[in-house]
């Protein structure tokens, strides 16, 4: 998916393209300035493969009861809808309370879409609406979901919804509506502007840690590196961008 | 069958006559004119392979800030007193109904400018 970039030509024509900024107010013509004319041309460069977007928790710090990152992300993604019957309402992340019958040990976690490796949703899906960005993000091309609802059986870990009604309120930057499947996207119009998901800033225990998991320098890969994490049913062999701690 | 024919030619010369009597312009309100991201000309023939092209690059490749994007139509094609492109007089809409092109964009994308996105709200980051 990543094409070669040839920085040196990359950085030429950004350093000119904020040279032309500076000359914000020259106008080309009535109404059309310069600036315009720079920012409009410079698209981002988009997903790269070099990258794995990963996401690591600590279910030791998340607290029974506690549902921030729930309602930070349906903030976030514009999810407000309500139906008569709760569960067929969209669920892009919830809260699961764990109890071991045996020990009485208890966990309780957030269980979203663990952005697998190899994501069975994409393999299972018809029309190719369902795909994996070169960073890892796995994601619906609503454009070609028919709402086949085949991912979500494939889906291991119960991370898809199926919009059941029209809708109206959406978030400009995540457009959703009937018909077509979804799940959680890592927030990917935060990520793609350099924030963190949604859910991984509005943790009030610090629990959740987003980063790139190839990048040997960052948190999450070295605290991967040095300490025990856990995918969820790794014996599936699926290589999930999300790791749990402490289950 | 001479009547016929007569009748028939008198029919197909004045068939352009009716098609445009028939069916009124629509009546499009350009809030913001001439700083579209080309000329009205090549917006109207081109508007949907733009729109197309860009989603796709933006959707799979993660390649954001082009030139064409439907947030862009709409920040600045909403009209002034509904906020929408879509309506009667909306940007989109009357067009699109006088063409009899149906749009699905809005099922899912939000057809109205200026929209308040509550940054997480209510939960501290």
């Amino acid at each position: 998916m990543s094409q070669p970039q040839d920085k040196s030509r990359r950085n030429f024509v950004g350093t000119a393209a904020v040279a032309g900024a500076g000359l914000g107010t020259l106008a080309l013509a009535p109404g059309l300035h310069l600036i315009q004319v720079s920012e409009a041309n410079t698209p981002s460069q988009g997903a790269s493969g070099k990258v794995r977007w990963g996401m690591l928790i600590d279910t030791t710090k998340c607290a029974s009861g506690c549902d921030a990152c729930v309602k930070a992300c349906n903030t976030e993604n514009g999810i407000n809808e309500t139906l008569k019957d709760a569960r067929q309402g969209s669920q892009w992340i919830r809260k699961i309370d764990l109890k071991n019958p045996k020990t009485g040990q208890e966990h309780s976690l957030p269980m979203l879409c663990q952005h697998c490796a190899h994501p069975p949703c994409v393999d299972v899906c018809p029309t190719g609406a369902s795909m994996k960005r070169a960073d890892g993000i796995v994601l619906v091309d609503r454009h070609t979901c028919i709402g086949c609802r085949y991912c979500m059986l494939a889906c291991p870990y119960k991370a898809r919804s199926l919009v059941h009604l029209p809708l109206t309120n959406q978030n400009p930057e995540v457009p959703r509506g009937q018909g077509c499947v979804e799940s959680c996207t890592f927030c990917v119009q935060r990520v793609d502007k350099g924030l963190k998901p949604a859910c991984v800033e509005s943790c009030p225990e610090g629990a959740m840690l987003f980063g790139d998991l190839n990048d040997p320098a960052s948190e999450i890969a070295q605290r991967i590196a040095n300490e025990k994490t856990t995918q969820v049913r790794g014996d599936l062999k699926l290589n999930l961008g999300v790791r749990y701690q402490g289950i | 069958m001479k009547r016929m024919l007569v009748g028939l030619a008198a029919i197909l010369l004045l068939a352009p006559v009716f098609a445009t009597a028939g069916a009124p312009k629509p009546n499009v309100i350009i809030e913001n004119p001439g700083q579209c991201i080309a000329p009205t000309a090549e917006m109207r023939v081109n508007h949907m392979k733009m729109l197309n092209h860009t989603r796709d690059r933006t959707l799979r490749q993660g390649i954001r800030g082009e030139k064409a994007s439907l947030n862009g139509c709409i920040d600045c094609h909403a009209s002034k007193t509904t906020g929408s492109v879509l309506g009667k007089d909306g940007f989109c809409e009357s067009c699109h109904t006088y063409a009899a092109v149906k749009v699905d964009c809005w099922q899912c994308h939000q057809p109205k400018a200026g929209y308040k996105h509550a940054e997480a709200a209510g939960v501290k980051p």
